[in-house]
């Protein structure tokens, strides 16, 4: 039986445990969050003629760098070509995993073919985004692209996939190629969770395949699916390894071409801190609405919160 | 049963299309690293050659061995990163499904939040912060951020809920064993599962992350291998040649991750939603 003394010690107990995580927590989510805030409500003001240490003074800016921020020219474009970029990427690559998942659920008994399909689609999410980008930018030099020779021998003309207008797709597909697999396995495990007894039922009743996929097999895994897109929302809209990684292969991809580029170019190449902050704050809010948007509209909670 | 199920040769073509799909970069890369530098862009893209090992010999001589170093640190990044981040994540995992607290629920509250934070806002200010700290350009920079993941909190908190019976709990404090010992050799061997999965996660984001050390580190010998190759393939724009010890290098950083992949495969079916995992 426990005595008073070691139920107040066992008080103590989960705050020990939870300390490192809420610290680490604090230093690295809490305080760079609060420190962005600030930091975009603040430039520098210059006075004389900005020679010496006191001729550069932090001052609050108000809302300035957001005007800034949303009135740069480079702006606007970056964020119309990572909405087009999302709009390709995540339904093409969440529609593929569902139905690669779809198939090899389908095909349970066949092993050895759905293993080997299995490991090759999931074998991309080993590649990180830098190798990934590097592999299928060199894959899309007309020089060495397998795909160009294959359609120059039928006589036709091949797109330059690094062209100026063709930059994104190549890029979606890179994402595409990435992510598919993680997904495929995320929505297979959920659909693997449903016994076989639950189908066979519907089958009896002749029910078929297709049918049942959409009637009971889709509706069981769309909590894996609200999951995946969210984050895959997510991700998407933080794009940055791939076309930072592909720009010396293509000239088309400039230093603002996706909203994180030109926070980095504005923090590093330009030093202008207050600028990238507010612009990060913005990529940020619009996640933030987006994801939790789609959740309600969903009408499901983020995560469930109960055992 | 099996009978009834509907072996469609659709259905094996389309998941053999998706295979392929999938396969043909990596093949291409395994090709394309027994070129010499003058094959690379000139002979027909598939058909290997002979200068595997001469490139290997390359890539390794390049700047006395920088590309191990590179290596070497990214092992270090997410073999350490992913082992801190996974026994954090235990503790407050196994604390919130374990335990009743005054604000219980405000944590719990605050780590799905963290779950949903975009890392673009992070990025600048953990540089600002850590410059501070003069911890920049060290191997602190890319460390200590990735020790803290929310996602790995909010998994090993099912994982623990799942798992570890509170009677059992109960009989080992009754034994009069303290809480730390408890923790120690009755709840972490038995999330052991779950945390090999939270360990995955966390190593292969480590291990693919970029902007985190590209923003951190100056100083090349402390890059992970993104970082390094990324410089790589700047410096062969200017200087083809390069381009053979790219591909080469490329080829050699998948080659771990992959083979981690094969004989870990069971642990990433994860129900991402549930958070169970089916081993």
């Amino acid at each position: 039986m426990p005595s008073r003394t070691t139920a107040g010690k066992r008080a103590g107990t989960p705050y020990a445990f939870l300390a490192p995580a809420l610290i680490l927590f604090a230093a690295f989510l809490a305080a760079p969050i609060v420190y962005a805030g600030y930091l975009s409500l603040r430039k520098v003001k210059v006075s004389g003629l900005g020679l010496g240490a006191r001729s550069r003074t932090e001052i609050w800016a108000g809302l300035d760098n957001y005007v800034r921020s949303l009135t740069d020219p480079d702006f606007l474009p970056s964020v119309y070509r990572v909405g087009a970029y999302g709009l390709i990427v995540v339904p093409t690559m969440l529609g593929l995993a569902l139905l690669f998942a779809l198939l090899l659920d389908a095909n349970r008994t066949r092993e050895a073919i759905g293993k080997f399909a299995r490991i090759s689609i999931f074998l991309p999410y080993a590649v990180p985004a830098v190798v990934a980008s590097l592999l299928w930018g060199f894959l899309y030099l007309p020089r060495v692209s397998p795909i160009n020779d294959a359609i120059e021998a039928l006589g036709l003309t091949a797109p330059n996939l690094l062209s100026t207008d063709l930059t994104l797709w190549a890029v979606a597909n890179i994402a595409v190629w990435g992510g598919t697999g993680f997904n495929m396995i995320v929505i297979y495990t959920a659909l693997r969770a449903v016994p076989t007894s639950l189908y066979e039922s519907a089958r009896i009743d002749g029910a078929s395949e297709l049918a049942i996929a959409w009637r009971i097999k889709i509706p069981i895994v769309m909590p894996s699916l609200v999951m995946t897109f969210v984050f895959s929302l997510i991700a998407t809209l933080q794009v940055f390894a791939e076309p930072m990684t592909l720009r010396p292969l293509a000239n088309t991809i400039s230093t603002t071409w996706t909203p994180l580029m030109k926070v980095y170019r504005d923090a590093f190449a330009r030093n202008d801190l207050y600028a990238a902050a507010a612009t990060s704050v913005i990529i940020a809010l619009a996640t933030f609405v987006l994801s939790f948007g789609f959740l309600k509209l969903v009408g499901r909670r983020a995560f469930n919160q109960e055992d | 049963m099996t009978t009834t199920l509907k072996r469609s040769p659709i259905a094996t073509t389309l998941l053999l299309l998706g295979a392929a799909y999938c396969l043909l970069p990596v093949l291409w890369v395994l090709i394309a690293s027994s070129k010499s530098a003058g094959e690379l862009f000139s002979t027909f893209t598939l058909a290997p050659s002979t200068h595997l090992f001469d490139n290997l010999v390359d890539l390794a001589a390049y700047r006395d061995g920088l590309y191990w170093r590179w290596m070497g640190n990214t092992v270090v990044y997410a073999g350490v990163g992913a082992a801190v981040s996974t026994l954090i994540s235990a503790m407050a995992g196994y604390a919130l499904a374990k335990f009743e607290f005054r604000g219980k629920s405000a944590v719990f509250n605050i780590i799905l939040a963290g779950v949903l934070v975009p890392g673009v806002i992070l990025a600048i200010p953990q540089y600002l912060l850590l410059a501070k700290l003069g911890m920049t350009n060290t191997y602190w920079a890319v460390l200590l951020p990735s020790f803290i993941s929310p996602y790995g909190i909010y998994l090993a908190r099912i994982f623990a809920a799942a798992s570890v019976p509170t009677e059992i709990l109960e009989a080992s404090r009754i034994d009069g064993s303290g809480e730390w010992r408890t923790f120690g050799t009755v709840v972490l061997p038995m999330m052991r599962t779950g945390l090999v999965t939270v360990f995955l996660f966390q190593f292969v984001a480590i291990w693919n992350n970029f902007m985190l050390p590209y923003i951190m580190l100056g100083d090349d010998k402390l890059y992970p291998i993104t970082v390094g190759l990324n410089g790589l393939l700047n410096q062969g724009s200017n200087m083809p040649s390069m381009y053979t010890s790219v591909v080469t290098g490329a080829l050699v950083s998948i080659v771990p991750l992959i083979a981690l992949f094969l004989t870990l495969q069971r642990y990433w079916q994860v129900d991402l939603a549930a958070g169970g995992v089916k081993a």
